[in-house]
């Protein structure tokens, strides 16, 4: 192998591909320190920083709740097109992404089933009705009722019950349709709560 | 012990989710970084990929008409004038394992499934730092290298042969793009 130059790049060529490597340019920004003497722990400075912006996360899932009922109105009137499903489903899959992290894991359980439904059912003027609203409504719930006391094990109930109803419906409409099959029956790489 | 001198850093990030861009811009001004330049779709991120010449993009997945997995493909065009070699971390709510062979087939680096953490996201950045992977060109595919460990017991066809024919270096295509703004 030829002695890599500074700011050089090494391309290596074999008969069906390339090999390409870089001199590592980020390796300047990497300090070797004792771990004796090491006492900065970015990660819990992180931590205290977002703790610091917790006083907004209420409102903030507030938006995307509210933002999910209105992209659901839409459909309501207008039924589903590539966009009112786009909608519907970015909405529902941001607050799956975000929920947890605002401090409402219960509202982003709810928000993964709706998520499910919206990418596998085969047809979605054939899902019933209530089975999105009730999703929607469960959203609303967790999110406005969360400051009340004893309503953690009622969301984290009640979006169970929702995935178990979604899951079923979806084991049955997908039965000819072994890709999503699978799909549903993987496991969550999500991290855990 | 590793740390990451952060302020040395440049990123940028896209999300068309304006709470998370939030989220992300704490964490990484917690960490100590402070060039980092946001984007709310993919048109605008790869504009000022181009422009900012970013070390590190962190990137959503889902997003309105040209999404994260359009950007990482823009960006992994080898013959591209930007840099094509950036370590790209695709933070997502996708959770789905399909989704990490999809995003790694698109050239991007590390997959973050939200819900996002301090500590995930840390780690997914030390190890863009510290541990990066050689690229790989083939007809179809160009990004950093998908085998992450050599398996001992891998009895499948095997898609890379041939024998080493040439080595040959070739400047930096990251210090022209820096050069060149």
């Amino acid at each position: 192998m030829a002695k890599e130059k500074p700011g050089a790049i090494e391309v290596k060529t074999f008969a069906t591909h390339h090999v390409i490597t870089q001199p590592n340019r980020l390796r300047k920004v990497l300090r070797r320190i004792p771990p004796d003497i090491d006492h900065d722990d970015p990660v819990a400075r992180a931590e205290q920083a977002l703790a610091d912006l917790s006083g907004e996360f209420k409102q903030w899932m507030t938006i995307e709740a509210d933002r999910l009922s209105a992209a659901h109105a839409v459909v309501l009137r207008h039924g589903f097109s590539h966009e009112t499903r786009e909608e519907l489903f970015r909405a529902a899959h941001d607050i799956k992404g975000d929920a947890a992290t605002f401090g409402f894991p219960s509202a982003g359980a709810a928000a993964e089933s709706l998520c499910r439904i919206i990418e596998h059912a085969p047809d979605l003027d054939q899902v019933p009705p209530e089975l999105i609203t009730h999703h929607i409504n469960a959203i609303q719930a967790i999110v406005r009722e969360r400051t009340k006391l004893d309503t953690a094990v009622m969301a984290g109930a009640l979006s169970r019950q929702l995935r178990g109803i979604a899951d079923e419906f979806l084991l049955k409409v997908n039965r000819d349709r072994p890709e999503h099959l699978e799909a549903i029956l993987a496991p969550s790489i999500a991290p855990a709560e | 012990m590793y740390r990451i001198d952060f302020n040395k850093l440049r990123f940028l990030i896209c999300d068309d989710n304006p709470h998370m861009r939030r989220i992300l811009r704490t964490l990484l001004h917690s960490f100590g970084a402070r060039e980092v330049y946001e984007a709310e779709d993919g048109a605008t991120a790869l504009e000022m990929y181009t422009h900012y010449v970013p070390d590190i993009v962190i990137t959503d997945w889902s997003m309105p008409i040209f999404d994260g997995l359009e950007l990482a493909q823009m960006i992994r065009q080898p013959e591209s004038n930007a840099n094509p070699y950036a370590p790209i971390i695709m933070l997502t709510a996708h959770s789905e394992k399909r989704r990490v062979t999809v995003a790694r087939d698109a050239g991007v680096t590390e997959f973050l499934a939200k819900p996002i953490s301090a500590k995930g996201l840390y780690q997914r950045i030390l190890n863009v730092v510290a541990n990066p992977r050689p690229f790989i060109k083939t007809k179809t595919y160009f990004g950093p290298d998908r085998r992450r460990n050599t398996s001992s017991t891998y009895i499948g066809p095997e898609r890379r042969v041939g024998g080493e024919m040439e080595v040959m270096q070739q400047p930096s295509l990251l210090d022209k793009a820096r050069s060149s703004i």
